[in-house]
């Protein structure tokens, strides 16, 4: 066991992992995290994306021990007393999650892409949005949220 | 209570943003997999890596003295416990089907079977000692080849005696709905056209983003068992027959659960496994799948074999159609499995008025994993056929495509239509959603701008699909099932539970997982019910809160399922107008109900809902001989399907230097019938047109020469990304269903069914001057260039779809 000190969601955290343990696994088991999830085993599906010191990670491609002294955001650190993220409330307003499954981790990666490009075109949401899979939606109701997102943040 | 003032505006038809995305889009979910109990174990498998093999010993001893294991458990273990999994629909009455076992006792005859369970204190320990197990396996002779098994040779269930499960026939001559083919074949022979084509539909697998878990909690009275499923209902009642468990001992919740798509409409082997383990054990047990095993083991859909023959005139006038199919069951027959192919049966004469039909199933096993409902289940394969042998008809012709359907297809006036298939399609309107769709397409200009490139040589090469579809949905008139021979019904139940407060519950038997059922049946309920949106909680899911139900798949829910909350809610209106008409000191007979509020007919006196609730609830002055209560169930069977149909059109960019494919333009008008939210009606939409246009062009499950599934991870099984697919430009024709009292039709499979045609017809298109005439699915660039390089000369080596399944197979087969 390795002990390890990370900064989740705002609350310092010091635990003895498994070397061995993924970080997406430390979250959910250890912190009852279960907000992030985990969709496949290849680090396709980005089901698992969060954000590592300000930057998306896929949180199943990297161990507990690698996020040490380090800073996680989740999807349930992203509201703040009750507000919304602008992110959420646009997937919310645009319709962009049905079973709602790859929606933390598409909102994640879609935070990331803007802080990168604060105004994508909608190839440049596309391709910013290829590391993340979703089966419902079709995609167009999620590119309409990340740009609807841009154009209030802006 | 003032519940009318705080209602909004008319809520059905209006683009509600969902009540179900605050706990989805804050991380505050309950997915199975999230559940924790103390002391709760957990589960992994031991699988088959071997697709045909007899079990000749398992040495589990080094597994059991693993850290953290609590038990292993194999097929003879268990063996008195796990029955043999259900097929609930016995197409013919001599369908044979072998037993399936949850974990294999003697043979496994698919790569993937579970051999063994093993069960430890953490799933990291659990995992660790799969490894421990050792499995000594002699091979069988492999089936895997679908039409080589259906010609007989190697068998994949020896004790059968054949790879046939059942034959099933339609004929419209038999059936008298219509004329023997055979004379329309025959007389198109002689002065007709006749168009013989072979499809093959690919072995799909449905990838649910959420894989499958379920956790079972033996402690209580109940055993309640949670799972990633879509069928709740069906699954509390398959797996007490399946286990031998009162079924008033088992309590079942569908959570949380992250898409389905048909292939959480599933009794499964570790389900099975997981409440045997507890129930030993005496501790909850937790099994969830990695996603490699999701795509190993989850059924798999499509898989089929269209041999096709149309007849027509010379004018295009289509006079029949004879379908031969062989269906991939794969190596057992699931839930549903055998039923799939039958639910295209009704379909493949679509939208179109030909009076001669024969329809010829045969279901076949093969030692891969079995197949069963994904999306559309039957009817995209229907559709693909009808739509793509249009478009050949069209060519022959030298037609546009469009005119060619046109000449064919029902006519608005001609609605209701009694088909061929026996079918009566109550409404529709073909030619006013066809019109919209061409002028939203640019239709006219794109053929100009095809024209020109195909003129000038150009390498990139414009293709233009159509797919003017219909299909039968609203699963189901529980008649017209009982005369197919499936064992249930397709009712569907609803409750609504007046709260004192004025607050109201809605209970349907529907099981949400990505539909919105939430947001939609609160609109139904506000409307009919003059209550605030807010304050209803729609629930569902959980066999103990919403005791009967037939869960959701068919594009059912709203057709079957809203109606049933429709129901109720009338019923609830009729039980408050005697306390209304006590309240208001009037006779019954003068009490109308409009806005939430109770009057009485002439008078400005009125009484709000909410206030005849808190009266019921408190009973304390009540008229004579009436119930404390307004809660009201209601029971829905339908009369008919429901038929939405629509016009899909598709162009894309062949680069014929390359094989690429890019779609440039998607548009489709549907008519799903009066909607509830336009706004989630549209999701559904996108949703489906991903799949379909994923078929298409991208996703197969293949398969090794040993059985072993290839594209067993999502580096392989292409699930398209937003960057894979187009823009969609969508919109609605309104042709109300006389079916059922809302007026709406299905809408969750419309997409898929429509575009997988529309998509390929492009394609095909875009390399007709080249002499190609069909591109297998999916059209990989690959494909596309095999067809090219083959057309390059004089003999065209893909000139028809029977070389193409032989020649550019990419190594499915």
């Amino acid at each position: 066991m390795t002990r390890i000190s990370v900064t989740v969601d705002g609350t310092s955290y010091t635990d003895e992992v498994e070397p061995r343990m993924l970080l997406v696994q430390y979250l959910r088991e250890q912190l009852g995290k279960t907000g992030t999830v985990i969709g496949c085993d290849t680090s396709n599906c980005g089901a698992c994306t969060v954000h590592l010191d300000g930057r998306s990670v896929k949180s199943c491609a990297m161990l507990a021990v690698q996020a040490d002294g380090h800073v996680v955001t989740t999807i349930e650190g992203l509201a703040v007393d009750g507000q919304l993220h602008p992110m959420q409330q646009a997937f919310h307003e645009q319709h962009a999650l049905q079973c709602g499954f790859c929606t933390p981790g598409m909102i994640m990666q879609s935070i990331d892409l803007l802080n990168d490009n604060p105004n994508p075109s909608d190839d440049e949401v596309r391709h910013g949005l290829e590391g993340n899979l979703c089966r419902c939606t079709g995609y167009q109701n999620i590119v309409k949220a990340v740009q609807a997102a841009a154009g209030g943040a802006s | 209570m003032t519940a009318t003032e705080q209602r909004p505006t008319v809520e059905v038809g209006s683009p509600r943003p969902r009540k179900e995305d605050r706990r989805l889009i804050t991380g505050r979910t309950r997915w199975t997999d999230n559940l924790a109990f103390p002391g709760m174990l957990h589960m992994a498998m031991v699988r088959s890596p071997m697709a045909h093999a007899r079990i000749t010993s398992i040495d589990v001893s080094a597994a059991k003295e693993s850290p953290g294991v609590v038990a292993v458990l194999t097929g003879a273990d268990i063996d008195a416990e796990q029955g043999s999994l259900p097929c609930a629909w016995p197409i013919t009455p001599d369908q044979k089907a072998p037993p399936h076992k949850s974990i294999a006792v003697d043979t496994v005859n698919f790569a993937g079977e579970v051999v063994a369970a093993i069960i430890a204190r953490s799933p990291a320990e659990a995992h660790d000692a799969v490894e421990l197990v050792d499995v000594d396996y002699e091979d069988l002779p492999l089936v895997l080849d679908l039409a080589a098994a259906a010609a007989g040779g190697d068998l994949t269930h020896p004790d059968l005696g054949t790879n046939i499960s059942a034959q099933w026939i339609f004929d419209s001559g038999e059936a008298g709905t219509g004329n023997n083919v055979e004379d329309a074949i025959a007389e198109a022979r002689d002065g007709g056209v006749l168009i013989e084509r072979t499809y093959r539909q690919q072995r799909l697998i449905p990838s649910f983003m959420e894989p499958r878990s379920v956790v079972v909690d033996p402690t209580r009275e109940q055993v309640t068992l949670w799972s990633a499923t879509q069928i709740p209902h069906i699954l509390r009642l398959m797996l007490a027959l399946t286990c031998d468990i009162s079924e008033s001992k088992l309590r079942v919740v569908a959570p949380d659960v992250g898409g389905g798509f048909g292939g959480k409409l599933q009794v499964t082997p570790e389900e099975v496994i997981t409440l045997v383990a507890a129930r030993r054990l005496g501790k909850p047990v937790k099994y969830t799948e990695s996603r490699s095993e999701s795509l190993m083991v989850a059924h798999h859909g499509r898989d089929q074999i269209q041999k096709l023959t149309l007849a027509a005139k010379a004018d295009g006038t289509v006079t029949g159609l004879k379908v031969e199919l062989l269906a991939d069951m794969g190596a057992y027959l699931g839930l549903v499995t055998s039923g799939v192919p039958i639910l295209g049966a009704f379909m493949y004469n679509s939208i179109y008025k030909f009076p001669a039909y024969r329809f010829d199933c045969t279901n076949v096993f093969t030692n891969k994993a079995w197949t069963d409902a994904y999306r559309g289940a039957g009817r995209p394969e229907a559709t693909f056929a009808i739509e793509r042998l249009m478009d050949e008809l069209a060519n022959e012709l030298g037609m546009d495509p469009l005119e060619i359907r046109e000449k064919n297809w029902i006519k608005h006036e001609e609605f209701p239509f009694t088909t061929v298939a026996g079918l009566e399609y109550d409404s529709g309107n073909y030619e006013a959603a066809t019109e919209k769709a061409k002028e939203m397409f640019g239709y006219d200009a794109l053929r100009a701008e095809q024209a020109q490139r195909r003129a000038s040589n150009d390498p990139v090469q414009l293709g233009i699909g159509t797919s003017t579809f219909t299909e039968m949905c609203g699963l189901a008139p529980s008649r017209v099932l009982g005369s197919l021979a499936y064992a249930a019904g397709g009712w569907e139940h609803a409750s609504i539970r007046m709260l004192p407060s004025g607050k109201v519950e809605v209970i349907t038997g529907t099981s949400g997982h990505g539909q919105g059922h939430e947001t939609a049946w609160s609109q139904i309920v506000a409307d009919k019910l003059g209550v605030a949106f807010d304050d209803i909680e729609v629930l569902h899911g959980d066999t103990q809160v919403s005791p009967k139900g037939l869960d959701t798949y068919g594009s059912r829910s709203l057709v079957v399922g809203g109606m049933a909350v429709l129901a109720a809610a009338d019923k609830v209106i009729e039980k408050a107008k005697p306390i209304a008409a006590h309240m208001l000191e009037a006779s019954v007979d003068d009490i109308e109900f409009s806005g939430g509020s109770f009057g009485v007919k002439g008078t400005d006196k009125g009484v709000a809902i909410g206030d005849i609730a808190f009266a019921a609830f408190s009973a304390h002055n009540l008229p004579d001989d009436t119930e404390p209560r307004l809660d009201s169930d209601a029971t829905f069977d339908p009369v008919n399907f429901s038929f939405p149909h629509g016009t899909h059109l598709c162009a894309v960019e062949v680069d014929t230097e390359t094989g690429g494919t890019t779609v440039r333009k998607y548009v489709c008008v549907d008519d799903v019938g009066n909607v509830v939210n336009p706004m989630i009606v549209e999701g559904q939409v996108h949703g489906g047109l991903a799949q379909g246009i994923a078929q298409a062009l991208f996703e197969e499950a293949v398969y090794d020469d040993a059985g072993t599934l290839v594209t067993g991870s999502f580096v392989d099984y292409l699930v398209p990304s937003a960057a894979d697919l187009p823009h969609y430009d969508t919109d609605r024709t309104v042709s109300p269903s006389s079916t059922n009292q809302l007026g709406v039709k299905g809408v969750g499979e419309a997409g898929t069914i429509a575009s997988t045609p529309a998509v390929v017809n492009a394609v095909v298109d875009a390399l007709r001057p080249l002499g190609i005439n069909d591109v297998q699915m999916p059209c990989t660039p690959h494909r596309v260039w095999q067809a090219i390089q083959g057309a390059d000369g004089a003999t065209p080596a893909v000139a028809s779809s029977e070389q193409s399944v032989a020649g550019t197979s990419g190594g499915a087969e």
